[in-house]
C-alpha cells in the first residue's frame, strides 16, 4: 500500500481541532479584532452558509438551481417589511424570513419540479427574475430604487450590531455545515447520497426520490432566506437588483465546485480558497475575475471532485466521515 | 391461485414508435420466466413497465392482485418488485455494503442493524463480502453486475427482474451466476430473466417467452418454445445476421 501523508485518524483529529480553534477565533472577534476583520469574517461565514445550502440542493439532491437568489432576495425584503415597515428588531426578522421562504418554496417547487435538467435550471432563474420584477413594482418598498434599512438599527450600539451579525453568520455557516453533516449520518443521508449517485437506482431500491428533492429544496430555501436577511442587515440598503442578483449564485458555484461538490467539507475549503484568491488578486482589477474564471474552468475540466476529493485521495480519509462500515461476521 | 404478476393488454409508444403492443403475460408466485428476443424487441421496456420506470399507454399491470399501473418505482419496490439494470447503476460514492443498506432499509423496511445483517448475508451469497468496504465506483464489471443483483435482493423482493445480468461474463462466471440464481429461486422468489445467454436461461427457468417487435411471439415450456419454427425464423435468424 502507498504511504499516506497523514494517517486517516490524525488527519481527522488535526482537522477538527483546527476547525474548533478557527470557530473560537471567529466568535471572539468582537473583543479583539478590527471592524474590517470582523466584516471580512462575517462575509466569509455567510458565503459558506450559501454554499452549504446549495451543495445540499445540487450536490446531493441533484437539483441544479441557479435561482437561489430568489430566497436571498425575499429574505432581504423581509427585513424591510418586518424590520423597517413593521418596526421589528431586524435580527428577529431572520428566522421569520427563513420560514417565509419555506412557504414560498412550496408553490415554486410544485411548478419547477415539472422541469428537468437544464430546463429546471433556467426555470429557477426565471422564477427569481419574476420575484425581482414583482418587488421592483411595490411602491411601499421604494420599487426598483431600493430602500435603506438604517432606521431599524438606530439606537443599537455599533459594537453590538456587528457582534450579533458575526455570531448569526457563524451560526448559519458552521450550523449549515453541521446540519448537512448530521443529515448525512442519518438514514435520510443514506437515501440522499444514493439519489446523488443514481436517481433511477435509488428509486428502484425503494427511495422516494421526489420526497428527497422536496426536502432538500425546502431546507435550502430556509437557509438561503435566513442568510439573505442577514446579508442585507450588514449592507444596510436593500434594492431588488442587488438582492435578487445572480452574482450570489456565481460565487456559490465557484466556491462549491472548487471545494468539492457533494462533500461536507467542500464548501468550507472552497470558501477559504475564494477569499484567499480575492485577497491576493484584489489589486489586479478585472484580471481578478478572469483568474477566478480560469480556476473554475480548470477545476471543472481536470479536478471535478474538487479539493476535498483530492485531499481524500491523499489522506485516505474524510474530515467528516459518513461511511457506514460493514459489521464483521464470524463465518 | 391469483397470479403474482399480471400484465394485461399493455401497450407503450415512444413518439410514433410502438415499443410494446398489446402484451398479456402473467407469472405465478415462485415461478421463473425467461425472456428472449432480438435487440430492440421491447424487453427492457417491458421491465420498465413492471418496475414503474415507465407507465403504460394502455392496459394494466397487477401485482399481488393490486393495480400498480400508476405506482412509482419506489412504491413498487416496497411492494416487492426488485430489479437490476442492464447497465449497472452503482452508487459510486458509497461502499458496496452501503449500496445494499439502501435497499434493505428503504426497500425492505429493515432497521439499520437488521439491514446490516441482511446485507452481509447477501454479500456472502454473491461473493462480494471481501469488497464490502470498497467504494462501489471502483468495481470491475463482473462485481458491478453482482452488486446490481445483491442490491436488488436486499429489498427482499417477491419478484426479481434480471436484465441481462449474464451479458459480458465469461463461461465460468455465468456458471457461478446460475448457481446464485438457483439459490434465490429455492427461497421462493419469482424471477423474470431477460438474457441473450440462452443456455443460462434454460438451466433455470420454468417457462420461456419470446418477444419480437413488442409482441409476444411464443410462450411455454422452454425446449418447445426454442424448437418452434417461428422462433427459429425470427430469433435465430436475427442472431445469425
Amino acid at each position: 500500500m502507498r504511504a499516506k501523508l497523514l494517517s486517516p485518524k490524525a488527519f481527522q483529529i488535526y482537522g477538527l481541532a483546527l476547525l474548533v480553534v478557527l470557530m473560537v477565533v471567529a466568535a471572539s472577534q468582537p473583543w479583539w479584532a478590527r471592524r474590517y476583520t470582523e466584516q471580512w469574517t462575517t462575509e466569509f461565514l455567510y458565503t459558506l452558509a450559501l454554499a452549504q445550502a446549495w451543495n445540499l440542493l445540487a450536490g446531493y439532491g441533484g437539483l441544479l438551481s441557479v435561482g437561489q437568489q430568489a430566497f436571498i432576495g425575499v429574505g432581504a425584503y423581509m427585513v424591510v417589511a418586518l424590520g423597517l415597515l413593521a418596526g421589528w428588531n431586524p435580527f428577529l426578522t431572520i428566522p421569520v424570513a427563513g420560514l417565509v421562504c419555506v412557504v414560498l418554496a412550496i408553490p415554486m417547487a410544485a411548478l419547477l419540479f415539472r422541469l428537468k435538467g437544464a430546463n429546471f435550471a433556467v426555470g429557477t432563474w426565471v422564477a427569481a427574475e419574476v420575484l425581482r420584477l414583482l418587488v421592483s413594482n411595490i411602491d411601499a418598498v421604494n420599487g426598483g430604487s431600493g430602500i435603506s434599512i438604517t432606521p431599524t438599527l438606530i439606537g443599537m450600539p455599533i459594537w453590538w450590531r456587528m457582534s450579533e451579525t458575526l455570531w448569526i453568520a457563524l451560526a448559519l455557516g458552521v450550523g449549515g455545515m453541521a446540519m448537512v453533516y448530521g443529515l448525512l449520518r442519518t438514514r435520510l443521508g443514506l437515501a440522499l447520497t444514493a439519489v446523488r449517485d443514481s436517481e433511477p437506482a435509488a428509486a428502484s431500491l425503494g427511495v422516494s426520490v421526489s420526497r428527497m428533492k422536496w426536502a432538500v429544496y425546502l431546507v435550502a430555501a430556509l437557509w438561503a432566506g435566513m442568510t439573505g436577511a442577514l446579508i442585507f442587515i450588514t449592507k444596510l440598503r436593500v434594492a431588488p437588483d442587488a438582492a435578487f442578483s445572480i452574482d450570489w449564485m456565481t460565487t456559490t458555484f465557484f466556491v462549491t465546485v472548487i471545494g468539492g461538490i457533494g462533500t461536507v467539507e467542500g464548501p468550507l475549503i472552497g470558501t477559504a480558497v475564494f477569499f484567499a484568491l480575492r485577497a491576493l488578486l484584489a489589486d489586479y482589477g478585472s484580471w481578478y475575475l478572469i483568474a477566478l474564471g480560469l480556476v473554475a474552468i480548470i477545476f471543472m475540466l481536470f479536478i471535478p471532485q474538487g479539493i476535498a476529493g483530492v485531499l481524500k485521495t491523499l489522506t485516505g480519509s474524510n474530515l467528516f466521515p459518513t461511511q457506514r462500515h460493514a459489521p464483521k461476521v464470524a463465518s | 391461485m391469483t397470479a403474482l404478476l399480471a400484465i394485461d393488454g399493455v401497450s407503450k409508444s415512444f413518439g410514433a414508435l410502438r415499443v410494446i403492443n398489446d402484451l398479456t403475460l402473467s407469472l405465478q408466485p415462485g415461478e421463473a420466466l425467461g425472456i428472449i428476443g432480438p435487440n430492440g424487441a421491447g424487453k427492457t421496456t417491458m421491465f420498465n413497465l413492471i418496475s414503474g420506470n415507465v407507465t403504460p399507454g394502455q392496459g394494466t399491470v397487477h401485482f399481488k392482485g393490486q393495480n400498480i399501473s400508476h405506482w412509482s418505482p419506489a412504491q413498487r419496490c416496497r411492494a416487492g418488485i426488485g430489479r437490476t439494470y442492464q447497465i449497472p447503476h452503482p452508487f459510486g460514492g458509497m461502499t458496496v455494503y452501503e449500496n445494499l443498506l439502501v435497499g434493505a432499509i428503504y426497500g425492505a423496511h429493515h432497521a439499520e442493524r437488521a439491514a446490516g445483517r441482511l446485507a452481509m448475508n447477501l454479500l456472502d451469497l454473491t461473493g462480494l463480502a471481501p469488497k464490502a468496504d470498497k467504494l462501489a465506483g471502483g468495481l470491475p464489471l463482473l462485481d458491478r453486475k453482482r452488486l446490481e443483483l445483491a442490491r436488488a435482493l436486499a429489498t427482499e423482493p417477491k419478484l426479481l427482474l434480471l436484465d441481462e445480468i449474464g451479458g459480458g461474463l465469461t463461461e465460468h462466471e455465468v456458471h457461478e451466476l446460475i448457481g446464485i440464481i438457483k439459490t434465490i429461486r429455492a427461497q421462493g422468489t419469482a424471477i423474470i430473466w431477460i438474457e441473450h445467454v440462452v443456455h443460462a436461461l434454460m438451466a433455470v427457468v420454468d417457462r420461456l417467452a419470446v418477444i419480437n417487435f413488442g409482441v409476444l411471439l411464443a410462450e411455454g415450456e422452454p425446449a418447445a418454445v426454442m424448437a418452434a419454427p417461428e422462433v427459429q425464423a425470427v430469433y435465430l435468424g436475427v442472431e445469425a445476421a
